[in-house]
């Protein structure tokens, strides 16, 4: 008796789990027309996703608020011509992130502005690449991303690259001095940028001392590691991580008297503005960023007030890349003479057209940005020093 | 020389992984569950401790009051609600509940103290730095000392409060022989509550301590920290105190010194395999009862 | 002999199994068609593999936790070998010129095989533990898996396959990583289809249903019942266990395999702490034991988190305040108690026969004094 109950119970459920996947269907479908027929004026569906949960959410947060700060601007300065931005959440996860682009693609995306992180932007992109939607990437640095996709391009440089610059600046300007490393073994993007710039360093003849390593979590302790860099004799220590385990590392560095040059990465942005940081432990912290908050650019100037007044803090690097993605996304896509009720794939035809054809941006991460047909951007890394809590190009 | 200031920074380390481990063993002892939300307790005493410093103005010994006085409640309010309706249905259920509880408090620590990482300002800031020994071969961090210390003191308190104090006893009573002990006219719900309220005051000196010496914090700094002291519970013996800090602190020391002199890629695979061999030598772990079973 | 066959007089066990493959099967056909019809939202569309996987997994699972009683907190890791192995099969084959469901086969194959090997080397220390210490040298021994996954480096070239823990392979220009260490797998290509999954869904309640209807299972739920007992009439409780534990991971390889093979990149990290236990959370949510719950859970808590994000921000928040409150629900013994009066209300003919009321599922705790 008792199985029949359960059976009942099976069947139904079933049978309720069907009509709720037809419901979603139906939902899905009807939504996309509704929206275009109301709106007057043309709307581009620009989508987005990155984390904004889990252990990542700091870095999609920015891109979503530099992405917003750009699509308000645009939206304000042409009212026959809007935005419509709408950025989910994948915690930095492929399969979320193949959730959330599929949730787009529902909503009516007819571009993508991201993701954020590397490996959900891998997975997304091959997504992209089948539907023919164009992409661009604010901040997925592997070159993993672009490979073989002739629709996905980037806005920061890619991973090899930055190991590269950072060897080549390096061996010019520490010539003879012995290097260390510390670099997190279970992050794609710290690990593509120590095995670049390894192999950089070997070809120019510089000396990697001590290569350190730590697992990926958070509060980790970096001691080990910092000995081991000390004991090694490393005056110039290269951390191509984020800066929340860099501001630790700071931390523990001063506490064992240990005061080589540490040489940070574009990750390492935003360590200033971390709350209750001691920004005197950063001084003298070198690092490659392609955005200075503190620049007198007119540009930057009036986008870090905007974004200050909107969310009471200072944009880093990602946020910084979030606009510029959305304003490289609008700029080409007026230059082509789009319009936004075209099919996604002759948008995404005309688009990569122009991103491979000649099209430059001069944004806040970069003046003078173009990209090759690979989907590599091509702009001049900016080697910052902190002193006296900013950044000073050096 | 080297080799000791890394086996000082395992004990530092190995003192937090104790605390906490101290919180899991007894909460595990009196309720048989494993209670992964425990590692978010100590991101919210970590939390409420930087608030009290950064936005209230507190001293730090006050913030540290604030944060043990809310953990305090915070670990009976969800022992109250999330665990008891549960109680004596099997520790299955018990432990997805925790791990839903887990999800909840990350994720209100996100939408409450948002996603950027607070850095948090030592308690023992007013010390200066570190120490310096051997014309400054050897630092040693205030941090470090003071965690030690602090472990010590709670192990020495947690024993003599579990074997001096009627409270204690009736605890003791209760993991032994939950029935029983209620025969014997001991209220096991306020038993068990008052269990919670004490791990979870652990865990908010813990969360302070771990947050004092690395200072990142964020929604999920108390996930990693709480896994591997669920680990060192483990090895020394899961339900005693002594075992929970040995067990803590040889995980801190091998997890340093494995990191400086075996290979830092693999730390955690040492960590976890020295657990995995102790356990097969010893099946309860080192410091455990060895239990024996009736027909 | 019959010519017809009677569901009615099958004995009870063909008789369930029969209907569940009728009810996987009805699912199957009804989603296609749906599909067909363009009546699924992408969105949905994207998780159909997905929710295959889980299901693998949280049958397989169920193996370990609800049929041989032993909790186990690392089965991602068995997912994770399984996972690599065939993406690592599925790129090695790229080049074979075998259609993309010969490459699948053999992918899923291979990555069963791997973590059935993983099964039996991990399986001989660790069901020598019990309980709650067993549980944390699963979890130990699935952190270990994901920390070794992060250092292994594979590719191929006109020379053959290369196999390093670091990342210097010399590999020729022409050749191809296929494993990047933390970077995982990268340029995969997507050949798992819902088909696929729906095949692998059928094979694996084939054989969890006939490991429980067979003399071996009873051993096996002889030995959860009761150790001491099932040893005292000579059974050997470490080889059905360990049975049981095998199967359990060649199973989850065959899911891993799966999910591998249906997104273009997947990271070691993927396969952490956090997913073995949401795949626990099916399986007890679904009820420890029940096949049938664990299907439904995952399909449900896999679809739920989706339909959350019009929470936007307090999407996880949400989620985890649902599972308490599921949990509370479907196991406080109050809350039951009164659901069954409820049940009984509405079906009054419902009425159980106390003679044949047997417990499903006793904790294992309790031969323990």
């Amino acid at each position: 008796m008792k199985k029949n109950w359960t059976k009942f119970l099976v069947v139904a459920l079933s049978v309720m789990m069907v009509f709720a996947m037809t419901a979603c269907g139906g939902g899905g479908g009807e939504a996309a027309p509704a929206d275009g027929g109301e709106a007057a004026a043309q709307v581009l569906k620009i989508g987005s996703s990155g984390p904004l949960t889990g252990g990542a959410s700091i870095y999609g947060t920015a891109v979503k608020q530099g992405a917003e700060i750009a699509v308000a601007e645009i939206n304000e300065a042409d009212p026959s011509f809007q935005v419509e931005f709408k950025m989910e959440d994948d915690e930095a996860d492929g399969e979320k992130a193949v959730n959330a682009y599929n949730k787009l693609k529902d909503w009516g995306v007819q571009v993508i502005m991201g993701t954020v992180t590397t490996g959900s932007c891998i997975a997304v992109s091959a997504e992209a690449f089948e539907d023919r939607i164009f992409e661009l990437t604010p901040s997925a640095s592997s070159a993993d991303v672009t490979a073989g996709k002739d629709n996905v391009f980037q806005v920061c440089f890619t991973d090899p690259n930055q190991g590269i610059k950072a060897a080549d600046y390096i061996s010019e300007n520490f010539a003879g001095k012995k290097v260390g490393v510390i670099y997190n073994n279970s992050d794609p993007y710290s690990t593509g940028i120590f095995n670049a710039f390894k192999a950089e360093m070997e070809a120019k003849g510089g000396e990697i001392v001590a290569a350190e390593t730590y697992p990926d979590d958070t509060n980790a302790d970096y001691s080990a590691q910092l000995t081991n860099c000390k004991s090694a004799g490393a005056e110039v220590v290269l951390l191509p991580i984020y800066y929340t385990p860099a501001s630790v590392i700071l931390k523990q560095a001063k506490d064992m008297n240990y005061a080589p040059v540490f040489f940070g990465v574009d990750g390492m942005d935003g360590i200033l503005d971390m709350e209750g940081f001691d920004t005197t432990l950063a001084e003298g912290v070198m690092l490659m960023t392609p955005f200075n908050p503190w620049s007198t650019d007119e540009n930057v100037a009036s986008f870090v007030e905007k974004y200050q007044a909107a969310y009471n803090e200072l944009p880093n690097q990602f946020a910084a890349d979030g606009y510029d993605g959305v304003y490289a996304i609008y700029n080409a896509f007026k230059a082509a003479g789009l319009s936004a009720d075209q099919e996604n794939a002759e948008i995404c035809d005309a688009m990569i057209g122009q991103f491979t054809g000649g099209f430059t941006y001069d944004g806040l991460t970069g003046s003078g940005m173009t990209w090759n047909d690979k989907g590599e951007v091509n702009k001049t890394p900016v080697v910052c020093a902190i002193e006296g809590g900013i950044y000073v190009d050096k | 020389m080297i080799f000791l200031s890394n086996l000082i920074n395992g004990l530092s380390l190995g003192s937090v992984y104790a605390i906490i481990a101290l919180g899991y063993s007894m909460v595990y002892g009196i309720s048989k569950m494993l209670n992964f939300a425990h590692g978010d307790v100590i991101m919210v005493g970590a939390y409420i401790s930087f608030c009290g410093t950064a936005y209230l103005g507190l001293p730090a010994w006050l913030a540290l009051i604030l944060a043990i006085v809310v953990c305090t409640a915070l670990g009976m309010v969800i022992e109250g609600l999330a665990y008891r309706p549960l109680r004596g249905t099997g520790s299955l259920a018990v432990l997805i509940t925790a791990i839903g509880v887990s999800y909840f408090l990350q994720n209100a620590a996100l939408i409450i103290w948002g996603s950027a990482p607070k850095v948090f300002s030592s308690l023992f800031e007013g010390f200066g730095s570190s120490i310096s020994l051997f014309d400054g071969e050897l630092t040693v961090t205030w941090e470090a000392i003071f965690t030690l210390i602090a472990a010590i003191l709670v192990m020495i308190g947690m024993t003599l409060f579990t074997s001096r104090t009627k409270a204690g006893k009736a605890m003791r009573a209760v993991s032994e022989d939950n029935g029983a002990a209620q025969l014997m006219g001991i209220n096991v719900n306020t038993t068990i509550s008052m269990t919670f309220a004490i791990g979870s005051a652990l865990a908010a000196v813990a969360g302070v301590l771990l947050c004092s010496s690395y200072p990142a914090l964020m929604p999920t700094t108390g996930a990693m920290p709480g896994i591997k002291a669920f680990t060192a519970a483990v090895f020394g013996g899961i339900g005693s105190i002594p075992g929970a800090m040995l067990g803590g602190i040889l995980i801190g020391v091998i997890e340093i010194l494995g990191r400086a002199y075996i290979s830092s890629e693999l730390s955690d695979a040492i960590v976890f395999g020295v657990l995995i061999i102790v356990l097969l030598v010893k099946p309860t772990g080192l410091l455990g009862k060895k239990m024996t079973e009736k027909v | 002999m019959k010519t017809r066959l009677r569901l009615s007089k099958l004995p009870p066990y063909t008789k369930n199994a029969a209907i569940s493959y009728g009810l996987v099967t009805a699912a199957f056909v009804i989603v296609s068609l749906l599909k067909a019809a363009g009546m699924i939202s992408s969105s949905l569309q994207g998780q159909l593999v997905p929710i295959c996987c889980y299901i693998i997994m949280a049958i397989s699972l169920n193996l370990v936790v609800g049929i041989s009683g032993e909790l186990s907190l690392g089965h991602a890791g068995f997912m994770s070998a399984g996972a690599f192995t065939g993406i690592v099969i599925s790129g090695l084959l790229e080049t074979s010129g075998l259609p993309e469901v010969g490459r699948l086969i053999f992918a899923v194959i291979g990555g069963a095989i791997v973590a059935g090997i993983f099964g039996f080397l991990i399986g001989i220390p660790v069901l020598r533990l019990r309980g709650d210490y067993l549980a944390i040298v699963t979890l130990a021994f699935g952190e270990i898996i994901k920390n070794f996954m992060n250092i292994i480096y594979a590719g191929k070239d006109s020379t053959g396959f290369h196999l390093k823990t670091n990342p210097e392979l010399g590999l020729e220009a022409t050749g191809r990583m296929l494993l990047n260490g933390p970077m995982g797998a990268t340029q995969v290509q997507r050949i798992s289809t819902f088909t696929a999954g729906f095949i692998l869904v059928l094979i694996t309640l084939f054989v969890v249903q006939n490991i429980m209807n067979s003399k071996q299972g009873r051993a096996i739920m002889a030995c959860r019942d009761n150790r001491i007992a099932a040893e005292s009439i000579g059974l050997n409780v470490m080889k059905y266990k360990l049975m049981a534990f095998v199967v359990s991971a060649t199973l989850a390889g065959m899911g891993g395999a799966l999910f591998g093979l249906n997104y273009s990149t997947l990271l070691p990290v993927k396969f952490n702490f956090n997913t073995s236990v949401l795949i626990l959370v099916f399986v007890v949510l679904g009820g420890v034991g029940n096949i049938w719950g664990g299907i439904i859970a995952a399909t449900i808590l896999t679809i739920l988190p989706e339909a959350f994000r019009q929470f936007a921000d307090y999407r996880m928040l949400t989620y985890a305040i649902v599972l308490i409150l599921v949990m509370i629900g479907t196991y406080n013994p109050a809350i039951r108690a009164r659901l069954g009066m409820l049940r009984d209300k509405i079906f009054p003919s419902n009425k159980e026969d106390p003679k044949a009321k047997k417990p499903r599922w006793r904790k294992s705790g309790k031969g323990v004094a």
